[in-house]
């Protein structure tokens, strides 16, 4: 396998007298989704912080970006390498426009501070095209568009900076059916531009349907990294709750099926 | 393989674009013609998205209604001394709408033009430095008040609204101070100050003045329409720009017309316009109103994208009081004299309701600085109708308080019907 993009191994961070990770290893490729799983707690949070460089992980582990070590201490370093993180609030400006959003402190410029505002259409609209996202028009407030145009703008926003590691932060937690397919649809398409992508979500079905591997952090620690396509959904749930008795499994056995059978094997 | 946009195919030749505007079949077309701005109007009525409509139906309203009570209002003479006494007030409006647009309040307008004219007249009179100095100084102190509100706004967290009413209270105690025994300074009726509000254009003037803003609109407008054509971005076909034109060259020319038949137009008139003019080009075309928007929308999301919000909150609040000074300068030109009363009057209420009235949200934003101008004709209106009608200021204040009402009711009635219209609120 050729080189992660990003692989991160012994890190670890404490907060006061809590060690909110504790030895955690992580990588991801080009062009793969990775699922990052944990209960309340485990430490995804923490893990994403570290990589966003909102919270420095302490001394001891190795971060690497293309084999090379690296040293992420602020978001401006991680953004320097490629590292774009969408925060579950979107930050995005109810008030301004789709062009306004995508651009916001990155504006195209003419001459000193005055707006290329058709410049920055064209860059808009290319982009969404590239997306495969259809939006009547680039010049509504944010305000009017529904969740999931919201999450897909905030997304493609995070794309101007051409990242090459793209985090989200429960991307579908608000949305309904159909949104959240066209969100789904679009971290598909991201990975087969060859970005790779670390979905954190509490949506196991989600998770199913785009991820390509599933890494599980339990208590801060790694509890278990999985291909997707030949693990169980039991599987998954033991590794994050730690025990294969658990409330999932447990269920299971009593009624005979399998608890979310849909396409276990 | 890095992520790459793709680039839209190159325009074919001759310049127009292959597959012509890259229109989503799901926007609703407007048809190039009278009839086709018409809908497009309508829909957007319906939708919530009034704009300045109200405001110029109300203009046209009271203006029909003080003509027939008095058919002096509409006369030359009394339509110029309309555009010289909403001036000084227009200005601070200008200002105070900077201060909307974040979401945040100045209560001290009123009490900075009171100290800037204390300043002005103490060290033109008093002092007797020169008139261009003492402006100069006037309007230095006002940005230096303006950037202390900010920063303790901005930097130390204090509410604005609790910052500027101590700088109600303190700068109108200074103005105080500085006007010592004298409840009023007299001022030279023929130096630079009181020039400010008695300079007249000759017609000549204010038909090139006209001629050379409308040329420029319309050939800025077409120049833009012309690239986004090029990129193959929708755009105005030439009709609608040319539409464009005349109804904003109808007031335009309209007002010149009306002020040439008495003095001119007048230069305390062409400041305050000028200011709303570059103002608004300032908020809608630069990068810094686009920053000014985005901290008044949402201050998180735009520190997140790296702006710098606090120098944005105290830059406004500079240019709050600077042309709050301003104002006060007005003032003082068209009084020839400072008081001690001087913008510790109406003036702060009427600038907040100009600002409300014209379209100005105040949850921060919404609006556009052309609010300033259309808020303020419609007091300026009002108050000069009431005094040809010998009415006195009770019935003023109620009068312009209905209209606020009203102006403050339809925002939330169109704000509502963005809402279900999917316009966005707020």
């Amino acid at each position: 396998m050729s080189t992660p993009v990003l692989e991160m191994s012994g890190i670890s961070k404490t907060f006061g007298a809590v060690r909110a990770l504790s030895d955690v290893d992580f990588h991801v490729n080009e062009g793969e989704v990775v699922a990052l799983l944990g209960d309340n707690g485990a430490g995804k949070s923490t893990l994403v912080k570290v990589i966003s460089g909102a919270h420095p992980a302490d001394s001891g582990g190795t971060i690497t970006w293309d084999g090379k070590p690296v040293n992420i201490s602020a978001p401006a370093d991680a953004q320097r390498l490629g590292i774009a993180t969408i925060y579950q609030d979107l930050a995005l400006c109810d008030n301004l426009d789709i062009v306004g959003n995508l651009f916001l402190g990155n504006e195209k410029l003419h001459f000193p501070g005055t707006l290329d505002e058709v410049e920055m259409e064209s860059r808009a609209m290319e982009l969404l095209d590239s997306l495969s996202v259809r939006i009547p028009s680039l010049r509504v407030p944010v305000a009017s568009l529904s969740g999931g145009q919201r999450q897909i703008i905030a997304i493609a926003r995070s794309l101007l900076g051409q990242p090459r590691v793209v985090m989200l932060d429960e991307p579908t937690a608000a949305l309904g059916v159909a949104q959240t397919a066209q969100v789904l649809d679009l971290i598909e398409r991201l990975r087969d531009q060859g970005l790779g992508v670390l979905l954190i979500s509490h949506n196991m079905a989600d998770v199913r349907a785009v991820a390509d591997r599933a890494v599980v952090l339990r208590l801060g620690r790694n509890a278990g990294n999985f291909p997707i396509a030949d693990t169980s959904y039991e599987e998954i749930v033991a590794a994050i709750t730690g025990a294969a008795d658990n409330p999932v499994s447990r269920r299971s056995e009593r009624t005979g099926t399998s608890a979310l059978s849909t396409e276990d094997k | 393989m890095t992520q790459q946009t793709p680039v839209s195919k190159p325009p074919a030749q001759g310049g127009a674009h292959p597959a012509g505007p890259r229109r989503d079949p799901r926007l609703l077309a407007t048809a190039a013609s009278p009839r086709g701005w018409l809908e497009a109007l309508k829909r957007n009525v319906r939708g919530g998205e009034l704009g300045p409509l109200p405001v110029i139906l109300g203009l046209v309203l009271i203006a029909v209604v003080f003509q027939i009570a008095n058919d002096r209002f509409l006369s030359p003479q009394n339509l110029s001394n309309l555009t010289v006494q909403i001036a000084a007030i227009g200005l601070m409006t200008t200002g105070v709408i900077m201060v909307l647009l974040l979401g945040e309040i100045d209560l001290s307008i009123g009490s900075v033009a009171g100290l800037s004219a204390a300043v002005l007249a103490v060290m033109a009179v008093k002092q007797g430095v020169s008139e261009w100095a003492a402006i100069g100084v006037a309007l230095g102190i006002g940005l230096l008040v303006g950037l202390l509100h900010g920063f303790v706004f901005a930097k130390l967290g204090v509410p604005a609204f609790v910052v500027t009413l101590a700088g109600l209270l303190g700068w109108q105690g200074l103005h105080l101070y500085l006007m010592g025994a004298d409840g009023t300074i007299n001022t030279s009726p023929n130096g630079a100050i009181a020039m400010l509000t008695q300079t007249f254009f000759v017609p000549f003037m204010g038909w090139t003045i006209a001629g050379l803003t409308l040329g420029l609109y319309v050939l800025s407008v077409a120049l833009v329409e012309r690239r986004r054509r090029l990129a193959g971005l929708p755009y105005k076909p030439s009709a609608e720009i040319a539409f464009r034109a005349v109804l904003l060259a109808v007031p335009v020319l309209g007002g010149v017309w009306v002020l040439n038949q008495y003095k001119g137009v007048s230069l305390a008139f062409l400041i305050f316009v000028g200011f709303v003019v570059v103002l608004d080009l300032v908020l809608r075309k630069t990068r810094y109103g686009r920053m000014v928007y985005a901290v008044g929308g949402n201050s998180e999301a735009a520190r997140r994208a790296g702006i710098n919000v606090d120098l944005i909150r105290i830059s406004v609040f500079g240019i709050a009081s600077t042309l709050a000074a301003l104002g006060g300068v007005l003032l003082t030109s068209r009084n020839f004299a400072a008081s001690v009363s001087t913008g510790g009057g109406e003036e702060l209420m009427m600038a907040i309701a100009a600002a409300v009235i014209g379209g100005t949200s105040l949850f921060g934003g919404r609006g556009n600085a052309y609010s300033a101008l259309l808020g303020g004709l419609v007091l300026g209106a009002i108050a000069s109708g009431l005094l040809l009608l010998q009415m006195s200021t009770s019935v003023r204040f109620m009068i312009t308080a209905a209209v606020l009402l009203i102006a403050v009711i339809l925002d939330a009635a169109s704000r509502r019907g963005r809402k279900t219209h999917a316009r966005g609120g707020a």
